[in-house]
Formats: structure tokens, sequence, C-alpha cells
């Protein structure tokens, strides 16, 4: 009996170590450990030895019994992980493959410019102000100190609905709205669309886009402007842009300036984008509110003071994404609009 | 404007380059467009004397030509026609470079050998524009004896260059030479030499040439008048003509050289009369009669009314004051007494007119803007001394001034303290009244106040913030230090709605939807393209008085239109789908005709093509809405909007108010815009959607409580709708249905026909208790009592 417990163990040992399936470990714990098993049906027979025998026997069969069981359970992970390796190595992909179905949505870029700008002005604690596309001669021309003899009031520069009335040809009647509306301090800054007669090509379009700046507090002054301008430059083109203001001519502002930004494409160096300048030309026009213009919104002018600015954001959407034809910026072909 | 620095050298010391000198000019406000230089590379071109022309035997339109180059007579083949023997002209040598990279060889016409080329001016690099009308089409003949073999750079005077600038239009006076030669003076921190303007010998007295002048006081603040007799009228010395053709003037005869010679040193228009072929020796100066009619100088007839301001001989019109001189009383040839006229005139007079007539010259656009009044004298004066220097004829004794009051210099009071107040510097008085100073702005300190006076061609200096900028632009904007802002700290904001806008944006894109911007205005037939009905109120739309054309010429009551037609230009550029958005305004008059400002509102437009339906763009509005916090919204039948399928498009309503559409494109509208895809577009009263968006939200207890899930299917008439289910299902819910979700639409075999079958499951959940079997059972039962009470419904076993 102790021959065939031992043959039953080193049989049971050797089946097991060379199992290779699930099904295989199933059977082989049921021709063992089953009710039916080898093993049992061994320790069924010891009604016959002797009684000194059976403890040792009795001793001897348990620790086969424990012995096959654990290299069952050995198996048995071993028959797992295999089964898992197996699957991970049929489960291998092309991991090159793309498969294009979700989409995500564009900024039109022009739009996006008008948001990081508005962004960047909230930041340095400007409120976000709406104005109208359509608006009164009073307020795009009169109100801002506009010459009653100015070309630019012309038909053939100006879209008009009336006589008084018209499209607006500039963002700066917004800064009318405001002055009339808020009591100083204040400082806004108000994207939108802007109109003037210009027949479409490269570079002109009879719709374009402006945004506006206005400050008005005690004490404000062109260094504040200037500070201001170098700020907002720097923080939407690089930090390493650097600005002029040349002195110029606005109606609405007294002393006025153009601003010229580091040519975009050598950074000052001078190139032939920049006719060896090294600028790149009238970015941006600012200047000190015109006392008129205050006391036409009735704001004291020896008391408050106050700056302005205003650029054309077509214009810089065009630079800051070297886009060359501003009609495309109208055109809205998806093939254009999904580069942004 | 076009500055020579040679001739500005004239008037101020310059050691400056050209390069160095704009830069200066451009900082203290007189902006350098470019620097052009007269170099043009020319060499080896010298002068030669024609010695002898022969025909070439072989060929009818080539000549050969012997020119005597000073040390050797060369043998050129041309075929230029002005020639003649002894004309001194421009000859280009064997090896010579003219302009644009051209080189002079030696070459072969037909047998005959040519050792080089007689040169016009245009081949020497000049403008057309510059080139004088009688030297077009030849050969350049030069006016005089020259050296000859000397380089033709050296007689031209092709060196240095020529600044172009942009003039503000409050800065008039800074059209012309001295004005910039003033400027330079007071940036460079210079002293200015202006001409000594005195005539030697006047005689004989301009009464006895002209009797009176009369002005209408209005349109005309002054006319100045000269008288020169004894006029030889013959081209200029080629000094003042090289010198007009750098300034951008075309040179005409010697008389109107310096006519425009003065206006470009100072800036006052002139112009001269043939005195003898005036009717009347009088010069009256009034309105025109309407119906009135003068051939201008470019042989026009032009047609005058009663606004255009006309220079007349006291019977008939002689000049478009301003803008143009009459063609009969025009300097020719056999002109001998010339009436020089140096006047000022209405600016806004002249703009109109000069508009009117669609005519303008240098003269009108200077008068358009304003003149010094005082101009006219100095100008008309200095004309005279140079018709003198060139012996052009002879200047009559006197003059004749007819003028209303003359401004004198006013003086402004400025404050020293606001300087420094307004520019943020630390300016000493002296600094400031040093910087006025060089602007010839005379300064004194008067009580601590600085009284500035400021002479009458400085139209621009009316107020003290005005020289404010004159000490700031002097000092160099560039050379203020800059400070930041301080004051009163201000939150920078955005309104509400711009919030609203932004998320929903970010919806859309999240959801695939491209940005997109359209005009404001669009063309009035779009809306015969888009079917909208006779009588709709979209047409109530405004009209631009003077738009670019039909399609950009009234304002947009939707924006319908432009997404189709981007859709379309999509379509037909092979874009295979197309998904877009725009959020722009509408423009709703509040009467026709416009009285007053518009009604502008805003509209979220979607439009789409390709793998998409009815139920995708629905479900982009639902998500859109779900996320903006709107809810109970109701999607209802539309089927009387021309624009839309009938079929397949609902009224978005909220409150019982529609605040959109969305819906298939009718089928004739996606022909009108050639699109050959079915097009879904929704459009959004977005004020409202900005009204009634939330987007608060607070947190909600997620469920303790497992939920039941039942399917409910029922019969119905196939025109019941499934919102109508729906509906009726949440209303008898009890507050206890999380979720209806539709799984089945079916139309067919098992179904009896005219019905469909109809499947929704139903997600129960309490979040207070474990829901029983029973109360969920008898809710079932009672939405299939209600379906079957309200729409006929049958429960499908």
């Amino acid at each position: 009996m102790r021959d065939r417990l031992k043959k039953i163990r080193e049989e049971a040992i050797s089946n097991i170590e060379v199992l290779n399936n699930l099904d295989g470990w199933e059977s082989l714990r049921i021709k063992y450990m089953g009710k039916k098993g080898e093993l049992t049906l061994v320790l069924r027979e010891m009604g016959n030895i002797s009684k000194e025998e059976r403890p040792i026997i009795g001793a001897l069969a348990n620790e086969i019994r424990q012995q096959i069981e654990g290299e069952l359970d050995k198996a048995k992970d071993r028959l797992i992980e295999e089964i898992k390796k197996q699957q991970i190595e049929k489960e291998k992909i092309d991991i090159t493959i793309s498969k294009h179905t979700k989409k995500l949505g564009h900024y039109h870029p022009l739009l996006h410019t008008i948001k990081e700008l508005e962004n960047l002005f909230i930041s340095m604690g400007f409120s976000v102000v709406d104005g109208p596309e359509v608006e009164t001669v009073q307020y795009n021309f009169d109100a801002l100190n506009s010459p009653e003899n100015h070309p630019s009031r012309d038909l053939s520069d100006t879209f008009y609905i009336t006589k008084d009335i018209l499209l607006r040809t500039h963002t700066s009647p917004v800064q009318i709205r405001a002055m009339k509306q808020i009591k100083p301090p204040l400082r806004i800054v108000s994207a939108g669309r802007t109109f003037r007669f210009d027949d479409v090509d490269d570079t002109h379009s009879p719709m374009f886009h402006q945004l506006e700046g206005l400050v008005i507090d005690e004490k404000v002054t062109m260094a504040n402007l200037m500070h201001t301008i170098d700020i907002f430059i720097k923080k939407l083109f690089g930090e390493d842009m650097e600005t002029r203001f040349r002195p110029h001519h606005f109606p609405f502002t007294e002393p006025s300036a153009e601003v010229d930004v580091s040519c975009f494409e050598c950074k000052g160096k001078g190139c032939s984008v920049c006719n060896g300048t090294g600028w790149s030309m009238e970015l941006l026009g600012c200047g000190m509110v015109h006392p008129k213009v205050l006391e036409n919104c009735g704001i004291d002018s020896e008391r408050y003071s106050g700056f302005a600015f205003g650029m054309g954001i077509d214009r810089i959407t065009m630079v800051k994404y070297g886009i060359n034809d501003i009609r495309l910026l109208f055109e809205n072909d998806n093939r254009f609009l999904e580069q942004f | 404007m076009l500055l020579p620095v040679k001739w500005l050298q004239e008037y101020i010391d310059i050691d400056e380059d050209s390069k160095t000198l704009a830069d200066k000019l451009t900082l203290s406000g007189s902006h350098v467009e470019s620097i052009i230089s007269l170099d043009r590379g020319i060499k080896n071109v010298v002068v030669g004397m024609i010695e002898n022309i022969k025909a070439h035997e072989n060929a009818d339109k080539l000549l050969i030509i012997d020119v005597n180059i000073g040390k050797e007579i060369i043998q050129v083949v041309t075929g230029a026609t002005n020639l003649k023997k002894g004309d001194y002209v421009p000859v280009a040598l064997v090896g010579a470079k003219l302009p644009e990279d051209i080189y002079i060889e030696k070459t072969n016409f037909r047998g005959v050998d040519s050792y080089g080329m007689l040169c016009s001016l245009k081949e020497l690099g000049y403008e057309d524009s510059v080139i004088p009308k009688e030297q077009r089409d030849g050969i350049f003949i030069l006016d005089k004896e020259y050296p000859l073999g000397t380089n033709i750079d050296e007689i031209l005077g092709l060196h240095g260059e020529v600044i172009e600038l942009e003039i503000t239009p409050n800065r008039p006076d800074c059209l012309s030479i001295v004005g910039m030669a003033r400027e330079t003076a007071a940036t460079l921190n210079r002293k200015l030499k202006l001409p000594e303007i005195k005539v030697n010998d006047e005689v004989d007295d301009i009464k006895d040439f002209v009797e009176s002048i009369e002005i209408d006081n209005q349109l005309c603040n002054r006319y100045y008048a000269k008288v020169i007799k004894d006029v030889v009228i013959k081209e200029s010395p080629l000094w003042l003509q090289t010198k007009l053709m750098e300034a951008g003037v075309r040179p005409i005869n010697n008389i109107v050289d310096i006519t425009n010679y003065v206006m470009l040193e100072f800036g006052q228009p002139l112009h001269a009369f043939d005195l003898e072929k005036l009717k009347n020796k009088k010069i009256v100066v009034r309105r025109a009669r309407d119906g009135e009619k003068i051939t201008t100088l470019d042989d026009v007839e032009r047609t005058l009314n009663s606004s255009n301001l006309i220079i007349t001989d006291g019977e008939l019109p002689i000049a478009i004051a301003g803008v143009m001189g009459g063609l009969d009383s025009e300097v020719t040839e056999d002109t001998n007494i010339v009436l020089l006229e140096s006047a000022n005139f209405n600016g806004k007079s002249v703009r109109l007119t000069s508009k009117e007539h669609n005519l303008r010259s240098e003269a009108s656009s200077r008068f358009e803007k304003e003149i010094d009044l005082s101009l006219c004298e100095i100008a008309a004066e200095r004309v005279c001394q140079l018709v003198e220097q060139i012996g052009a004829g002879k200047v009559v004794k006197g003059n004749l001034d007819a003028h209303e009051n003359i401004k004198k210099e006013k003086t402004i009071c400025l404050r020293p303290n606001k300087v420094n107040d307004l520019l943020g510097t630390k300016l000493t008085i002296d600094e400031m009244i040093d910087y006025l100073q060089r602007l010839d702005l005379k300064s004194c300190l008067e009580e601590g106040k600085i009284e500035v006076t400021i002479p009458t061609y400085r139209l621009d200096l009316n107020i003290e913030v005005d020289l404010i900028e004159e000490i700031g632009r002097l000092h160099g904007f560039h050379n203020i230090p800059i400070k930041p802002l301080v004051g009163t700290l201000t939150k920078g904001e955005k309104p509400y709605e711009k919030i609203v806008e932004d998320r929903a944006g970010e919806i859309l894109r999240g959801l695939g939807i491209n940005q997109v911007m359209t005009y404001s205005f669009i063309s009035p037939k779009a809306y015969d393209r888009i079917k909208v009905k006779s009588d709709s109120e979209l047409r109530d739309y405004i009209k631009l008085i003077n738009p670019l054309g039909e399609d950009y010429s009234v304002m947009r009551t939707t924006l319908i239109p432009n997404m189709l037609a981007l859709l379309g230009r999509n379509y037909n550029h092979g874009v295979k789908e197309c998904y877009t958005y725009e959020i722009g305004n509408i423009f709703i008059p509040k009467e026709l005709p416009v009285k007053q400002l518009p009604i502008e509102r805003k509209i979220l437009s979607l439009g789409m093509y390709g793998n998409v339906d009815f139920y995708d763009i629905k479900e982009i509005l639902e998500i859109l809405f779900n996320r903006l916090g709107i809810k109970n919204l109701e999607y209802v039948r539309e089927e009387n909007n021309p624009t839309f399928h009938p079929n397949r498009t609902a009224n978005i309503m909220y409150g019982g108010e529609s605040i959109g559409i969305v819906g298939e494109i009718h089928k004739d509208v996606m022909d009108n815009y050639d699109i050959g895809s079915r097009v879904y577009i929704g459009q959004l009263n977005f004020e409202r959607i900005v009204k009634e968006s939330n987007l608060d939200r607070k947190y909600r207890p997620l469920p303790k409580y497992p939920g039941i899930t039942r399917d409910i299917a029922v019969v119905v008439d196939e025109d019941i709708l499934v919102g109508e289910l729906e509906k009726i299902i949440w209303k008898n819910g009890e507050g206890l249905i999380e979720k209806v979700e539709l799984f089945d639409v079916y139309v067919g075999d098992q179904v009896q026909e005219g019905k469909k079958s109809v499947a929704f499951s139903i997600f129960y959940r309490s979040q207070d208790r474990t829901l029983k079997d029973k109360e969920v059972s008898t809710i079932q039962e009672n939405i299939i009592t209600d379906l079957e009470d309200k729409l006929n419904a049958v429960l499908r076993s």
C-alpha cells in the first residue's frame, strides 16, 4: 500500500508537471483528488491494513494528498499566468493605425485673436464692453472731435444708412458710450466689427475688426499709456518685442502716437519684410484723450485725464499666423479654418 | 510727400546721413515711409555733341550718328527722330551701366557697328510721370552746352536721397520744403536759413494791366496778384527741371515750372493766366451760375453750378478756383503778359468742387487743408524773384491784394505743471521753453505760466494740450520713462452675455463644430434665394445709401443666407462634411425709413452637411441647452417656413415662445446654393439663450438606492410624436422616473398599416428608499392607461 501511494505521488507529480491547459488540470484534480480519485480509492482500503500501520499509512496518505494539492495549486497558478500571457499575446494590435472619427471644432483665427486680447486686458484690470455696429454720426465722428470737413466722413469712405446713421468706421465710438455711461475711473476694451468703403483685395475688406481701449482716471499720463502698450505687446508677441512710439495725429487724442513693433520677421535687425527699418509699422494708434472729447462726454478735463488706443485685429491676426490674404478670414473655407 | 535732401539742405545744415535724418524726423512726428536713392548706379554715360547724322542704308528707321564725346568721336546707331546736329545728348559708352542693370555693349545694326547708345530720360531712370512731354518720345536733349565727356549723373545731380514722408492732415504747413525745413531745424536743434525774397527791378505799374479784383468773401479768403510782362515762354534751365522731377513734378515751361517750384517750396498753389486772353482787365472771384461752362486745362468741358467757386474776367470763367485753370487763358508759347494768382480759397468748397468734377489736382489737395493766408504774398513775390533770376520776364511794380481780415498771431497760455502731468515727465520750464523756441514758437514766462505766440502758419495749435504735444514730440516720446498705471484698482470683467457666448462656443467646438464669421451686409437677392415670403418681416431690412455693390447692400435680418453661402462654397471645394457656427448680429429697424439706431440682435447660427441628419443637429442643440442650464424646451413641428423642409423642421419653444428653429433646408434652397447634400440649419435667438441660461451648478447627492428598469412598447397611429408619448410617461412618473430611453420605433410586418410600434426603457429610482416592484408596476399601469386614453395606444404584448 505504501508503494501504491508513493507510486500515485510520483505519477501525479510528473503528470502535473507537464500540464498545459486548465481542462487537463481539472481531469488530473478529479483523477487524484476527486471522490472517486485514485488517492481516495487507496484510502478506502485502509480497513484492510493492520492497526499499527494505519496511522503511518494515514500520515503518509495525508502528506501525499497535501503534496499533490500543493502541486495542483502551483500548476493552476502557472496555467492561469500562461493563459493571460497567451491572451495578451493574441491581443497585439498595430498601434500606427489612426481612427479619425472624433473631431474638435476650431476657433476662427481672428475671433481667437480677439479672445486672447480680451483676456489679456481683463488680466490687466480692463473690462470688456460691446458697442453697436450701426452708429450715429454724432458718436462716430462729432463727439470724437473729427473735423466737420474731414474726408473720412465722405460717402466714398463711410457707409451710410441715413445722413445721421452709419456703419461705424472704428470702434472709437465705444469710448463715447463708455464715458457717458460709466463714471471715472474706468478701464475698458471693446472689440468688434468696423466698416469702411474699401473694395475687397488682398489687404482690404469693407468689413474688418478693431479693438479699442480706454482708461480714464485722475493723473493718467502718457508714461502710463506707453507702459500699458509695452506690456500688452510683450505679452501678445513675446518678451523680446520692442515698441516705438511715433508722434502722429488723431482728432480724438492729443498727444497722439502710432506704435511700431519690432519686425516680426527679423525681430528688429532689418530685413526685406520691414524695408530694412527693423520695425513693423502702424500696428496700433493711441494717445491721450483730447480734452474736447472728455468734455463732450461730461467729464471734467481739468480733473481727469486718460488714454485711448486702437488696433486693427485683422492685421494682427494676419501677422501672427502668417496669413497673406485678408479674404481668407471671411471666406470660411474649412480647409483654412481647420489649420488653427 | 517727397523731400529731396539736397533741396532741404539749402535751408538748413545737415551733416547726418539720410537714414539718421529719417529716423530723427520719424521720432519727432514726420513719419518717413521710405528713403529713395537718386543714385541709380549709372556708369560711363557722358555728354556728347552730335557732329553728323546720316541715314542707314539698310534700315529706314535707323540713323547713324557721329557723336563727339570730347576725347574722340564715336559712331552710334539710333532709332530716335528728335536729333539735330549740334545737340548735346547723354551717350552710354560701350561698357556703360544703366538703371535696372542694363549694360551697353558694342552692337551691329544691319551691318553698321554702334559703339554706344544715346539715352532718353526714361533710360536714365526717370519715371514717366515726371518726364517733360516733349522729352517723352526721344533722346534727352540737354538745355545747353556742357563740357563734352562729363558724366551725365553730375549734370543731372543723380546723387543723394529723397525722403518720402507721410504728413498728417493737421500739418498742411509741412507739405512744403520750407515747412519741412522748419520741422527739421526743430528736430535737429539747428538754425533755419530761409531765402531772402527780393525783386531787383520792377517796371511799370500793375494798375495799367489790371483794374481791380473782387472776391466772394465767403469762399475766397485772399486773392493776391502780380503781373509779369515781356514773358519769354521756353523750357526751364536744367537745375530747375531736375529739382522739380526729384520732387515728383513734371516740368512744363519756365513760368509754370516756377509756380510749381514755389508751391513745392512754400506750399502755396499758384496759377498763371495769359493776361491778354482775358476779355476784361479785371478779376472777379464768384460762385458759378448753374449751367455755366468752362473747358479746363485737361481739355474737358465742365458744366458748373452755384456751389462751385470760379475765377472770371468779370464775364467768363477762366478757372475753377483752387482746382484747375481754364484752357482759354492758358499760358502758351505766345504769351507775353502773365497775371500771377496767389490766392487762398475755402478748403471745403475746393474739396467738394474737385470731388464733384472728379478733378483732383496738386492745388486742390493743398487747398482742401487750410493754408496760411500770409503765404499768398510771400509765394507771389518769390515767383517774381525767380522769374527775374532766370530771365523769364519782367516783373511789373505793385500788386493787387483783395482779402478779408488776415488773422494775426494768437497766444496760448501753457501751465508747466500740466505738461508734466499729462506726459508723465519731469521737464523743467527752461526745457519746455527751449522745445517751443526750436519750433519758432515765441515763449516767455509770465507769473509761472508760459505765454506762447503762435505763428499764423501753425493752424493746428489752438489749445494748451496742442502745445503739450509739441513739447512731447520734440522731447521724444521714446525719451519718456514708462510708468505703470496707478490709481483706483479696477477689476477686469466680462459681461454675462459674453461669458455665455464663450461657453456656447466652447460647447459647440467641443462637439466638432467650427467657428465662422461672415459679413453684416448681404444681398437683397438672398431673401429670394432662401425663399422668404414676400410679406415676411425678414424683408424689412435696412439699406445702405452707398453700398459697395448689391451683394453688400442691406443689413442682414437673418444669418441663414451667409451660412448657406459658405456651406455651398465648401461643398463646391470638395469638402465632404462641414459643421459650422456663427454668433453674429442681425439688424432690425425700429421703423422704416430708418430714423434711429436699429435693434442689433445676436443670433447663434448653426449649419452643417455631411454624415448628419435632423437628429444630429437637434442633439447638438440639446447638449448646448443642457450645458447652458436651459430646461423645459419643446420642439413643435414647423411646416410653414419656406426655407425649410416642411416635414423635417421644428420650432424650438421656451415658455410658449419660439426662441429658434432647427431643421433640414428645403431642396429648392439647397439648389439655389448649389449644395448637393442635405443641409441642416439651426438658428437661436441668442439674447433669449443668455436670458434663460443658468451656469450655476449645485451638487446633488449620488443615489443611495438601486433602481428598477421597465420597458413599455405600444402601438400608436403613425403621426403620433414620440415627444407626446414621452410627455405622458413623465407626467405619470410620480417623480420616480430618472430616465426614459426610446429604444425602438418600428413600422412594418407585424404592425397594422398606418400604425407604428414605439418602445421605451424607463428607469425608476427613489432618492429615499428602495423601490418595490409593486409601486413601479402601478406607475407602469397608469402610464399605459393614460397612453391608451389620450393617444389611443395599444399595449404591445
